[in-house]
């Protein structure tokens, strides 16, 4: 086994164990970490949307920003760039989270739910692949959001600051966010223990370059399992971890924050996988090279937090009682896009080989 | 031969250097800027057979990549 192999290894292994324990520490039900669901928190802890049962500013995510932030500088991986079509990955990524609120969770939450016996997930699991090989096939095809460029520092640690500034709000001015008394968002951990987790598994994924669609990614395009022993690791060991502690809990129907609309979580999930695959990462890895120094990663965490404001707003959201028929229309209404998009940027690049030869 | 990959955002270092080395060249240059793709295009060119060495340069890494 390569030293990659066994770190990933490692690292997939402590980030299930620590994410059964934010569960375990007051976070919803197969909760440990979701980036789409921590988004859509952090959204409406900032009353980007109105929906009283989803607002918390969560520690996890300023976690793994700062974490991949503090420990890129410290091991000099820090390289502030940008400039590889933001705004075409601010809509990617807006659709992105579109597609995880109608499934209920990104791919992370994918495989913790799956590790709590949630078969919903499975199905997710299925969608999220078919997503990935459709967004691959268009890679090769010539499909690229153009190159990026040096940026400043100051360009590169914009999102770390703004993400600084909201601890420092969430710690010292908690009167200026908004707080769920109800619902999912009621429910953490404490703040301490959470940007704790949150700084270690930031570190753990920007050390391991851990890559839920990229771990799929490889083993389609290349035959490579070493990213996918992250998720395998991951899902293992928060399997584990609920069976020990009496969490496991096999099938589809009750789960929590879950529906049971298995045509609507293939969809939403393979948008997902789709859109994650055109912008180089699921929205973990996303969050991770933000925090690196990435600013087009940084237009990708805005477009997250823009995709959930407007997911709550206009109803487009799914609830433990199912998806909505505007989620329905939008979801396909992402697949439509992107592809336009696509279809776009592949055309140009032929004709521009073309009149290059 | 060399492959320009400085800026592409991951996997698209890997997509390239993957439709040169199926013409089985013998040898390749890499240019890259970012770390999961000098790591990527490593992984990838191993297990494709051929000999990897790293040079560190102003903008990142050159990779040149020899048939084994």
């Amino acid at each position: 086994m390569t030293k990659e192999k066994r770190n990933l290894l490692i690292a997939g292994t402590i980030t299930g164990v620590v994410s059964v324990s934010l569960v375990l520490l007051g976070n919803p039900a197969n909760m440990g970490f979701c980036i789409a669901c921590f988004y859509r928190d952090i959204a409406g802890a900032l009353s980007l949307h109105g929906a009283a049962a989803v607002q918390y500013a969560r520690p996890e995510i300023i976690g793994l920003i700062l974490g991949a932030f503090v420990i890129s500088l410290a091991k000099k991986e820090f390289r502030p760039r940008g400039g590889s079509s933001p705004m075409i990955r601010f809509v990617i990524s807006f659709f992105v989270m579109i597609g995880a609120l109608i499934f209920l969770g990104c791919p992370f939450r994918m495989l913790l739910r799956l590790g709590g016996g949630d078969l919903n997930a499975l199905v997710a699991l299925a969608g999220f692949i078919a997503g990935i090989i459709a967004g691959s096939l268009l890679l090769n095809r010539g499909f690229t959001l153009g190159r990026s460029q040096q940026q400043t520092p100051l360009e590169g640690g914009a999102i770390s600051a703004v993400f600084l500034a909201l601890l420092i709000i969430l710690l010292f001015i908690p009167s200026l966010l908004k707080f769920s008394t109800t619902g999912p968002g009621s429910m953490h951990a404490p703040i301490v223990i959470s940007l704790a987790a949150g700084l270690l598994v930031g570190i753990l994924a920007q050390r391991n370059r851990f890559c839920m669609a990229g771990g799929i990614r490889d083993i389609f395009l290349f035959r490579d399992s070493t990213l996918l022993i992250g998720s395998v690791m991951v899902l293992v060991s928060s399997l584990v971890m609920n069976l020990v502690t009496g969490h496991f809990k096999l099938g589809f129907a009750g789960q929590s924050v879950a529906h049971t609309q298995w045509l609507w979580n293939f969809l939403g999930m393979a948008l997902v996988g789709y859109g994650s695959v055109l912008l180089g990462g699921c929205p973990l890895r996303q969050t991770i090279l933000a925090g690196e120094g990435n600013s087009d990663s940084a237009m990708s965490v805005l477009g997250m937090v823009a995709g959930a404001a407007f997911s709550h707003n206009f109803g487009l959201a799914s609830s433990a009682q199912g998806t909505t028929a505007r989620g329905r229309v939008a979801t396909i209404i992402g697949f439509v896009v992107i592809t336009a998009i696509a279809v776009v940027i592949i055309q140009a690049k032929k004709k521009e080989a073309y009149n290059g030869n | 031969m060399e492959i320009d990959a400085r800026g592409l955002s991951c996997p698209q270092p890997v997509i390239e250097t993957r439709k040169v080395l199926f013409e089985s060249v013998p040898s390749v240059l890499v240019l890259v800027d970012n770390i999961a793709a000098k790591e990527n295009v490593s992984r990838f060119a191993t297990a494709m057979k051929y000999d990897v060495s790293v040079t560190e340069t102003s903008y990142g890494w050159k990779l040149d990549l020899q048939k084994q």
